[in-house]
């Protein structure tokens, strides 16, 4: 009965099942390290994903698009992050959570959301890939959520990240992928908010001796 | 005529080769922790000896604490009787589909848990409750994973659900996938196993089903031991019929399920070994980490049932 999906619509869909799971196991993890590594990971699918939709469709620039995505979010991105956590001595930081059963339950209903909005857009689309698109939009919003809940620098940046992720393959599900120069463009600026944000953790710690966003929210020390 | 007689010869194979599997698994455990194993036949000298030591009743032990044994004795045999191992034509699938299943674990599961009640017990009604916490948490998610399979053969009898998945082209299922794993987590949680439970000690603090049972003995304790190695038989079974369910055979091919007795010791054994691996890896968890584990069986098979409807069935 299904017999009609192409191998690499299935390979497609796999990927982005998988993505789908790496951002709810990003959004309960409780360690920064594997948290870095499973952000990682993601990318590594994501380039995976494209690379899959470049070579069915042959568009050259997907493959650019999905060369740039290995090398920056699978490689360059967590290796900044490793280097920022090492040397900001965070590494066995452990988010106090509050409640993942709860988390996840939300998560779900966002995935929920996120699938019936994306339905009637994906019917307007011809592309190959065209059902991923309400994973890539449960994938943003899993990563809005998992922004939300953290309160250490870290996860919050790299929930801003998989965000990136999210988006990226939203846009290459919907319609192969930005224009090169777009695509360009977003990568650095993910780059240099990366170098920026890892300023900004320095500058926090010395301020308030931790990277907990929460001593943010007071104005002065009363 | 043959229907009948493979699903006499399928319950007489679960009998068999229950406490069978249960000694495999202990050894391969005794192996990866490098201790010296004990014998396969372990579990059916246990059984033996158990069978002809009298029975020991608490003065205030009511009728459900001595009935209790067989309901769950006969709760796993059905189990195992409609749970495709060999074949597909089984006379008695009819009797429950794969809700009724669920059901049907549930029952024995109450039983035992009010039996340990019964008696009056701290650690028996500890160890009910317990039980009660993990199946509570378990249950959804397995219902959830049958969703998923149910979806996609449009069926929730489970002969006609592994008719479909054994028959069907090779397609990349990553809801199947995704219920799989989930499987696994509440399988893991159900027959008391090591992320949950540990079913070697006797530590108060940590015990779930062996709290339950501390209160038999004699033939009642031999039918409980023998019913819990069904239940390990029977999500085996269970988890291979819905996730690699090649080899069984279907309706008045006896020649077939001849050739799927081997097929299904060469893939129980697998099984056992996976799961004595998973057991010897993996750290016991506390009690109140149980919600989170299931927590997470529930969101897989939630998201294996999200993502069958959005890619599988409209693209």
């Amino acid at each position: 009965m299904n017999t009609t999906i192409p191998l690499s619509a299935q390979l497609i869909n796999l990927c982005a099942a998988v993505i789908l799971l790496l951002a709810f196991a990003m959004l309960a993890q409780r360690r920064v390290m594997p948290l870095i590594n499973l952000f990682g990971f993601q990318g590594l699918v994501l380039a995976g994903s494209t690379l899959v939709v470049a070579v069915t469709t042959h568009q050259a620039h997907l493959y650019w698009s999905a060369g740039l995505t290995l090398l920056l979010k699978a490689m360059l991105l967590p290796w900044i992050l490793h280097r920022l956590v090492r040397s900001l001595y965070v590494k066995w930081d452990v988010e106090s959570l509050v409640n993942v059963p709860t988390t996840m339950l939300i998560g779900i209903a966002l995935v929920i959301v996120a699938f019936n909005v994306a339905q009637p857009i994906s019917l307007l689309s011809h592309t190959i890939s065209r059902g991923t698109l309400g994973i890539a939009l449960a994938t943003v919003m899993l990563a809005f959520l998992m922004m939300i809940t953290r309160t250490k620098a870290i996860p919050q940046v790299v929930g801003f990240l998989a965000m990136e992720n999210g988006l990226f393959l939203a846009a290459t599900s919907a319609t192969y992928g930005m224009p090169m120069v777009v695509e360009l463009g977003i990568a650095l600026d993910v780059l240099v908010g990366v170098i920026i944000l890892g300023v900004f953790f320095f500058q926090i710690r010395d301020q308030f001796d931790s990277l907990d966003i929460s001593h943010m929210e007071h104005l002065k020390d009363d | 005529m043959t229907g009948l007689l493979g699903q006499l010869f399928a319950i007489l194979l679960a009998l068999a080769l229950a406490p069978l599997l249960t000694g495999w698994v202990n050894q391969c455990r005794a192996w990866l922790q490098s201790r010296s194993a004990p014998p396969l036949f372990q579990p059916y000298y246990m059984l033996h000896k158990l069978f002809r030591k009298d029975v020991v009743l608490a003065h205030n032990a009511s009728p459900l604490f001595r009935t209790a044994p067989f309901v769950v004795f006969g709760c796993m045999l059905l189990a195992c009787a409609i749970i495709p191992s060999l074949s597909t034509d089984l006379p008695f699938a009819p009797a429950a589909d794969t809700l009724a299943l669920v059901g049907v674990f549930g029952l024995a599961r109450i039983f035992i848990s009010l039996a340990a009640m019964d008696v009056g017990t701290s650690f028996g009604s500890l160890g009910g409750r317990r039980e009660m916490l993990v199946g509570f948490l378990a249950e959804p998610a397995l219902l959830m994973v049958i969703f998923t399979t149910a979806m996609i053969s449009q069926s929730t009898s489970v002969a006609t659900i592994v008719e479909t998945l054994a028959h069907r082209d090779i397609v990349i299922y990553p809801s199947l996938a995704f219920a799989g794993i989930a499987f696994t987590f509440v399988s893991l949680a159900e027959n008391a196993r090591v992320p949950v439970d540990n079913p070697a000690t006797h530590l108060e603090l940590t015990m779930i089903h062996e709290a339950m049972i501390l209160e038999y003995s004699g033939r009642h304790l031999a039918l409980i031991e023998w019913a819990a190695s069904l239940k390990l038989y029977a999500y085996s079974c269970l988890g291979l019929a819905l996730f690699f369910p090649w080899g069984i055979a279907e309706r008045d091919n006896v020649l077939a399920m001849v050739a799927a007795v081997p097929l299904l010791l060469v893939k129980l054994g697998i099984g056992g070994f996976l799961l004595a691996t998973i057991e010897t890896v993996n750290a016991k968890m506390r009690i109140f980490r149980a919600p989170e584990f299931l927590g997470t069986a529930f969101l897989l098979a939630v998201l294996g049932l999200l993502v069958r409807l959005l890619l599988e069935i409209r693209a």
